[in-house]
């Protein structure tokens, strides 16, 4: 196949991944979208596989069919609360096969003529090396992540308070080697401490973030997939891995910016396991001081048969009790009695960016009344009731007004301008951050105590009755 | 060094272009997002099945291009699939 040929097929390819992300600009044009990109991959492969170098087809043959199930299994199979995880499996995979990719094309040269000494050999290496380490950080890095997430390790942070005196050294170390391996690549010994301590630094960098960190290093290791992606196209000269790689990166920097801002953390604090600083320890008693009212499902339908407008708020913790679908049939009973109901999304009300509305796309929930924190909040005055179910720190009104407070200035859901406000909760435990919420003390706050799901269930039989 | 140089551009020209793309994404398809550009950094298939399918080499580059190819598949069938189970979801009341 003719050089320019191939080139310009994976031009085209190219164009449908722009094409493809464009499509996913808007919720009627993002399956087409999907596709659009889908068959650009498809080109792209093909094209490749009728590349003269290849003489071998087996190894890609196996490799192909092993991958193809697998991915067909996790994604066909796969629930939607555990999306998190199935990203970040993704993830792992793409820096693993960047890893791949580049360890394979080293040992290609070595057994070949090797690296010339000149400017552009020295280069030639580096590509590599650098794709090598990257490949590997985000390899080990998002296993770790997916264990946490799956529940397989403890969610919390994992480490020792020097962690980050340790996360230092090792990548030191392995850029010192990176750079011996490009003054003399033929040392393979070298090569493998690399990749050893390149894997060492995806294990120490994670372990020590905690669970509430998560889509943050989601979106991180999502990035670095695709930086990893771009490297490998400077080892190989192919355009078209510079191109989508370095989308990929983009997009993963600027959700893992919109994640820091929504958490009010920064990239470095999160990175290195930094939590806020408390002034002190604010107790629970004093906040709530028997002034929380808890209230019965009839209590609630009865002032939801009043209400004109109502915003539901949704956390993982409705995720948890199943309860979308039961979320879904109170808004619908709710509409058909002319209440006009709406969906407030927190930047992070799920575990990672856009969660939350994948779960109630579930449900069937329109998009549309899926409304972003932005643009709900100054409609809260004009809302008779918020029922808040599953979330909390996302609620937490010390964010806005307690300036001592370790969460002060997250940007919050203003539920409590609200007339009334309805939180269903199992109990009073505090969220991810640990701190009592001022706004369950509320004169305007109802809590509902009891299972999410079987709570909703009682509210809507109620209210069809009435 | 001139290719480099012009592969260095396109390097810094897509980060521009992808940055203009993803900041039009609404927050309510982050999710399938990140699923959709997962899938499409899986493009390390292209470079995995030329190491892979390498006709002069040791069993080690065919061991390291084989995994590749694996994880690179992984990546694209299973992201664009549960890309689109997920994107179908919101197109459902439609």
């Amino acid at each position: 196949m003719n050089d320019s040929i191939v080139s310009l097929v994976y031009l085209a390819a190219a164009v449908l991944f722009v094409l493809g992300i464009k499509g996913l600009t808007k919720p009627k044009t993002a399956v087409r979208g999907n596709t659009l990109s889908a068959t650009g991959m498809l080109v792209a492969v093909v094209i490749t596989l009728l590349d003269r170098n290849i003489i071998s087809y087996e190894y890609i043959v196996a490799g192909m069919i092993t991958g193809g199930v697998l991915g067909g299994l996790m994604a066909t199979r796969v629930q939607m609360t555990s999306m998190p995880q199935m990203v970040a499996l993704l993830n792992g995979c793409g820096g693993g096969a960047s890893l791949g990719l580049a360890s394979a094309s080293y040992f290609l040269a070595m057994e070949g003529s090797g690296y010339t000494s000149d400017i552009m050999g020295t280069l030639a290496v580096s590509f590599v090396m650098i794709t090598v380490l990257i490949g590997a950080v985000t390899m080990s890095g998002s296993l770790v992540a997916f264990a946490k997430l799956q529940e397989l390790i403890s969610g919390q942070g994992i480490g020792f308070s020097g962690m980050k005196f340790l996360n230092a050294a090792i990548f030191i170390a392995s850029i010192a080697i990176l750079v011996l391996l490009c003054m003399n690549p033929a040392n393979s010994p070298l090569f493998w401490t690399l990749v050893a301590l390149a894997i060492l630094l995806g294990l120490t960098l994670v372990l020590p973030i905690g669970g509430a960190d998560m889509p943050v290093v989601i979106a991180l290791l999502n990035s670095y997939s695709g930086i990893a992606a771009a490297a490998a196209g400077f080892i190989l000269g192919n355009t078209v891995l510079i191109v989508t790689g370095s989308l990929v990166g983009a997009s993963g920097l600027i959700l893992t910016n919109i994640m820091c801002v929504a958490m009010n953390r920064s990239l470095t604090n999160v990175l290195f396991g930094v939590m806020a600083e408390g002034s002190e320890a604010i107790d629970a008693d004093e906040v709530y001081g028997g002034k929380v009212k808890s209230a019965q499902a009839e209590e609630i339908s009865m002032i939801l048969e009043t209400a004109r407008r109502v915003v539901i708020v949704p956390g993982f913790g409705m995720a948890m009790a199943q309860a979308q679908h039961a979320v879904r049939e109170l808004a619908d009973v709710m509409e058909a009695r002319g209440i006009e109901v709406e969906y407030a999304i927190h930047p992070v009300a799920g575990r990672m960016p856009g969660h939350m509305n994948v779960l109630l796309a579930e449900a069937e929930v329109p998009y549309d009344k899926m409304v972003e924190m932005d643009q709900i909040n100054p409609t809260f005055d004009q809302t008779d009731v918020a029922i808040v179910i599953g979330a909390n720190d996302v609620t937490n009104p010390m964010a806005r007004e307690d300036k001592g407070s370790p969460i002060y200035g997250m940007p919050i859901l203003n539920v409590d301008k609200a007339n009334t406000v309805v939180v269903i909760k199992r109990s009073m435990s505090p969220g991810f951050a640990g701190l009592p919420n001022p706004l369950f003390a509320m004169d305007n706050c109802l809590m509902v105590f009891g299972d999410g799901k079987k709570a909703v269930i009682d509210i809507t039989a109620n209210l069809d009755l009435a | 060094m001139e290719l480099l140089i012009m592969q260095l551009a396109l390097f810094v020209l897509s980060l521009f272009l992808g940055v203009e793309l993803i900041t039009k994404v609404p927050p309510t398809l982050h999710t399938p997002l990140m699923s959709g550009t997962n899938a499409i950094s899986g493009i390390t298939l292209v470079g995995a099945v030329l190491a892979a399918g390498a006709g002069e080499a040791s069993t080690l580059v065919h061991i390291l291009g084989f995994a590749a190819v694996v994880m690179a598949t992984l990546n694209v069938i299973g992201g664009y699939l549960v890309t689109n189970r997920m994107l179908a979801m919101f197109k459902r009341r439609d």
